[in-house]
Order: C-alpha cells, then sequence, then structure tokens
C-alpha cells in the first residue's frame, strides 16, 4: 500500500505543504534574509549586515520591551499556575457543582484579547478613578493590569489541565499514604505534586509562551502607553514596523530576536522535560 | 471528625462562590454599562443605570451601525468556518501520507511542521503579508489558505500523534479488498480520526474566530472581522464612544457563550487533549 500511496502525493500532501510554504516557510527565510538589509518592499532591499541589528540593541524601546516582557513573564506564570493549581485541588474534591464551577472559570479563555483587554480598561479605569489615577498614567498600572487580564484569562485554561493531571493520580496511591498516616500536606507534596509533574511542565511552557508573545491585550490595554513603557517585544515589533518609516529592517531584526528568545524558551522545556522522563 | 468535614466542605464551597462571583464580575459590569449613556461609564462604571443615565438599547444600535456588526460577525464566521474546515480535512490527509509512507523528505516535512509551531507570528508577520497580497490572497477566502498554512503546523502533528497508534491492519484490509488510497482515507481512516478532527477543529475554531492581527494586516479594515471591528471603534484619535463599546463587547461574546455551553464537552477534552500532545 505504501508504494500506491506514495503516488497519491499531489492530493494528500500538496494542499497543505503549498499554503505552508506560502503562509510560513517562504516569509521565514526571505524574514531572516531582510533582517540583513534596508528595504522598503521585499523586492527592493540593500544588504547593510548586522547593521539591523545593531540599531535594535541599541534602541532603548526594544531593551525596555525585553525587560518588561520578561518581569511580565515571570510574575503571569507564577500567579497563574499557583491559582490554577489551587482551583485544580478544590475542585477535585468531590464538592457539589464542580462541573458548574470548572464552566464559570474557564469561560474567559473563550474571550477573544482585543475584547478582553477592552473589558478590563473600563474596569480597571473604574478602581483607579477613585485614586485619581488612569491606566496609563504609570506604568505600574499597566503592568499589574496585564497580569490581572492574563490570570483571569489563563486561571481556567490551565486548571483544566490540572484537574486532567489530577484525576490521573491512581486513587491507591492516595489512599495508601493516608493509611500510612500523611498529613494533608504531605500527601500534596510528596504524591501530588510529583504525580502531576507532566501537567505542571505543559502549564508551565504554555503560559511562559504565551505571555511572551502576548500582542492583543497589550495593544487594546494600554498600547504601551504612557510613552512606550508598557509595551511588550510583540508589540515594539510591530509598532517598528508600521509606526515608523525606514525601520523595517530593524523591525526584521528585532522579530528574529524575539523568534530565538522564544525558540530558545521552547527547546529549554523541551531538554528538561526530556531529562526528567529519562530520570524516571 | 465528620462535623468538621462538613464545615470544611461549606467553608470550601462558599469560596468558590466567592471566586467564581470574581470570575463573571467583569462580564456582569460590562452589561450593565451597556445599558448607560456613554458620559457615565468611564467615571462610574460600579454605578447600577438610573432614570437618568439609563439610555436603553441605543448603545446597542449606535454600536451595530457603527462598526457594521451584524457583516463582522458573518466575516468571522464565514473565515472561521472554512479554515476549520479547511485545516481538518487537509492537515489529517498530510498527517496520514506522512505517517504510512516512510521517506526522508517526509521526515523533513514533518519536522519543519513541528518547527514552525515555536515561531512567534511576528517573525513572519511583514513578510507573510507582504506575500499574500502579491497572490491576491487579501481577502475573505484568500485568507483560507493562510489559515491553512500557518495552522497546518500544531494540526498536523496532533493528527500524527494520533495516527501512529491507529492499527495498520484495518487500512490493509480496506486496501486488498480493492479501494484506492482516497476511498480507504475517507471510509475508514477519516472516521477513526474523529477524536483527534475534533480536538484539532477546537483549537484553530478558538484561534481563528479571535484572531485580531492576521487578518487585520491581510484585510484591513475593508473586511472587518469582529476583534477588527472592536478595535475599530478606538478610533484614530483616541476618542472612544464607550457606550457602543460596552454593548459590542457584550454582543461578541454571547456567540462565543452559547458555542461554549453547547460544546463545552468537547472544548474540555480539546484543551486537554491538544495541550497534552502538544
Amino acid at each position: 500500500m505504501q508504494k500506491t500511496l506514495k503516488k497519491y502525493f499531489p492530493v494528500f500532501a500538496l494542499p497543505t505543504l503549498i499554503c505552508f510554504m506560502i503562509a510560513f516557510l517562504i516569509p521565514f527565510v526571505v524574514g531572516i534574509y531582510l533582517s540583513f538589509t534596508e528595504f522598503t518592499t521585499v523586492t527592493n532591499s540593500t544588504w547593510v549586515g548586522i547593521d539591523n541589528y545593531v540599531k535594535a540593541f541599541s534602541n532603548d524601546e526594544f531593551v525596555n520591551a525585553f525587560w518588561f516582557t520578561t518581569k511580565f513573564a515571570v510574575v503571569s506564570v507564577v500567579t497563574i499556575n499557583v491559582f490554577a493549581f489551587a482551583m485544580a485541588l478544590l475542585l477535585t474534591r468531590g464538592l457539589k457543582g464542580t462541573n458548574l464551577f470548572r464552566t464559570v472559570f474557564f469561560m474567559p479563555n473563550l474571550i477573544g484579547g482585543i475584547v478582553l483587554a477592552y473589558i478590563w480598561q473600563v474596569i480597571i479605569n473604574g478602581v483607579l478613578y477613585y485614586f485619581q489615577a488612569t491606566l496609563t498614567l504609570d506604568a505600574k498600572y499597566g503592568f499589574w493590569g496585564l497580569v490581572i487580564l492574563m490570570n483571569w484569562q489563563l486561571i481556567g485554561y490551565m486548571m483544566i489541565i490540572y484537574i486532567a493531571g489530577i484525576q490521573n493520580i491512581p486513587p491507591e496511591l492516595v489512599e495508601a499514604a493516608k493509611v500510612d498516616g500523611a498529613t494533608p500536606w504531605q500527601i500534596l507534596k510528596n504524591v501530588t505534586i510529583p504525580m502531576v509533574m507532566p501537567s505542571i511542565t505543559i502549564c508551565l511552557f504554555l503560559t511562559m509562551t504565551n505571555s511572551f508573545k502576548l500582542f492583543d491585550q497589550n495593544l487594546a490595554l494600554t498600547d504601551g502607553a504612557p510613552s512606550k513603557q508598557t509595551a511588550m517585544l510583540a508589540l515594539d515589533i510591530y509598532k517598528t514596523f508600521y509606526g515608523r518609516v525606514g525601520w523595517s529592517g530593524v523591525g526584521q531584526a528585532k522579530a528574529v530576536m524575539f523568534f530565538i528568545i522564544v525558540a530558545a524558551l521552547a527547546f529549554l522545556q523541551l531538554w528538561l522535560t526530556r531529562r526528567k522522563e529519562q530520570e524516571n | 471528625m465528620e462535623e468538621t468535614r462538613k464545615q470544611n466542605e461549606k467553608l470550601l464551597a462558599v469560596l468558590l462562590v466567592i471566586i467564581a462571583a470574581l470570575f463573571i464580575a467583569p462580564v456582569f459590569v460590562i452589561l450593565m454599562n451597556s445599558f448607560k449613556s456613554q458620559f457615565y461609564i468611564v467615571d462610574t462604571p460600579f454605578v447600577f443605570p438610573t432614570g437618568e443615565t439609563f439610555v436603553g438599547l441605543t448603545n446597542y444600535l449606535t454600536g451595530i451601525e457603527k462598526i457594521g456588526f451584524f457583516s463582522a460577525f458573518g466575516y468571522s464566521l464565514f473565515i472561521t468556518v472554512f479554515s476549520v474546515a479547511a485545516i481538518v480535512l487537509f492537515t489529517s490527509m498530510l498527517a496520514w501520507y506522512l505517517t504510512r509512507v516512510k521517506s526522508k523528505l517526509n521526515r523533513v516535512i514533518y519536522y519543519l511542521l513541528v518547527f514552525s509551531m515555536i515561531v512567534p507570528f511576528q517573525m513572519v508577520m511583514f513578510t507573510m503579508s507582504k506575500m499574500a497580497n502579491m497572490l491576491h490572497l487579501d481577502n475573505p477566502v484568500g485568507i483560507i489558505v493562510v489559515y491553512l498554512g500557518f495552522g497546518a503546523g500544531l494540526s498536523t502533528f496532533l493528527f500524527c500523534g494520533f495516527i501512529k497508534a491507529v492499527p495498520l491492519e484495518v487500512e490493509e484490509a480496506a486496501y486488498m479488498d480493492g479501494c484506492g488510497p482516497i476511498r480507504t482515507f475517507f471510509s475508514v481512516v477519516f472516521p477513526i480520526l474523529k477524536p483527534t478532527a475534533i480536538t484539532v477543529a477546537i483549537l484553530n475554531a478558538m484561534w481563528i474566530w479571535n484572531d485580531y492581527l492576521l487578518p487585520y494586516l491581510l484585510l484591513g479594515t475593508k473586511y472587518k472581522t469582529i476583534p477588527i471591528a472592536v478595535q475599530y471603534l478606538k478610533g484614530g484619535y483616541g476618542s472612544i464612544d464607550w457606550g457602543a463599546m460596552m454593548a459590542m463587547i457584550i454582543l461578541s461574546i454571547i456567540p462565543i457563550i452559547v458555542f461554549y455551553l453547547t460544546c463545552q464537552k468537547y472544548i474540555i477534552k480539546g484543551i486537554v487533549d491538544g495541550a497534552v500532545k502538544g
């Protein structure tokens, strides 16, 4: 059968592959090339070597965006996972109405980033109004605004993954620990957490990459204000491309570095998971 | 012992209700404000509409007219449905081909697809939208091609993971009975893939329905999808009609909630499966 199927390459593989080349592969390769050039259109470009990269590094906005994104990612990853895990523990105790709560907690995740950000813009500004402040008055408001928003959006998602992980723990294991006189805290520390380690890695990875790549929420909540202090990497790249004439090359160079950061995080994650699996 | 247990459970239940209220409250505040005059929203969003501030459906009517909500809904629906259908159909075919035909080229293709999953959109944002312009894909039909290409990575990966576990015997039997590869795929393989197909459809639908930047770069404001339309309300000068904004937020959430409540079982399952294998 393999031989006959092989002849059907145009039917089975080609439609997706052509689209994949158009939407990803060619743009990716050309994108790397363009990061070493100065260009206005794809066909009109001159080679400038690493000039764009030098410009990007000496660009305060990019450096600031990098630190802002890193700080945001660290705070979000910690808060989201702690809350999500705690709520997953609450919802796996067989209480009444568990399904209803799960439905409610997951709901915000389906709302898109733009709409989500406008919802929170109204609410946060409404609260800050009592303190005569607004979201865009100080970068710290924007920062915590984004953290709250991200928590609201992702806690439900991560919680679902944690619930699946906790439900996969064989009940005998917990029973055995109880018989041996383990306290609830000991069970959590020595049975539950080690058993849901795979879920924890997945959730850490998902929240980390989602936080690093955040764009829509950033655009709609603060749009970088005040004076680009709350612009994260993705938004900064977007603004360099479309907000500044003659800087497309620098924008592309920033995008390449952004890609390298995200890819490095992904590989680090993969490597850590592999190492864990080998240990077991 | 039993007494304290019961008390604990009650406490936990109360705690859960409070958290649930916190999760719903934002949407409730928006709903409340969607009936208020726009001048009473920014400063006092937590006050119920009163006789003076209540404007009935005015916000909904102006909002619908301003951004063309129903056409935006139509475009969003069209793009999402057809892109998801294309992704499910074509990536499942590709995945079957890649898993069953072992060759060096196919391995390279597979790894390229997996690799595309970790590349952030900004990396290809500019070149891809230029490419789409050149090929005249900058319309609601052409964008389906782009979504298929950009969504191929995760979807093919998920299908491949499932197909590896499908026993070859069933397919071989169909093949022996004289079915060609196309018949074999559609009458034997695809039905087996249904659970994964649902997962792939859900994950892609959630992404495409809410996607803002890709359609914005390709379609601009000529064909506004819902996220583009909502962002469009902001306008160029920073002045927002907050009344219309509230109303449009509510209108754009309603279809999502209806979809969620009807397909909840599949969505939750899709999330878990997608995450575990992704």
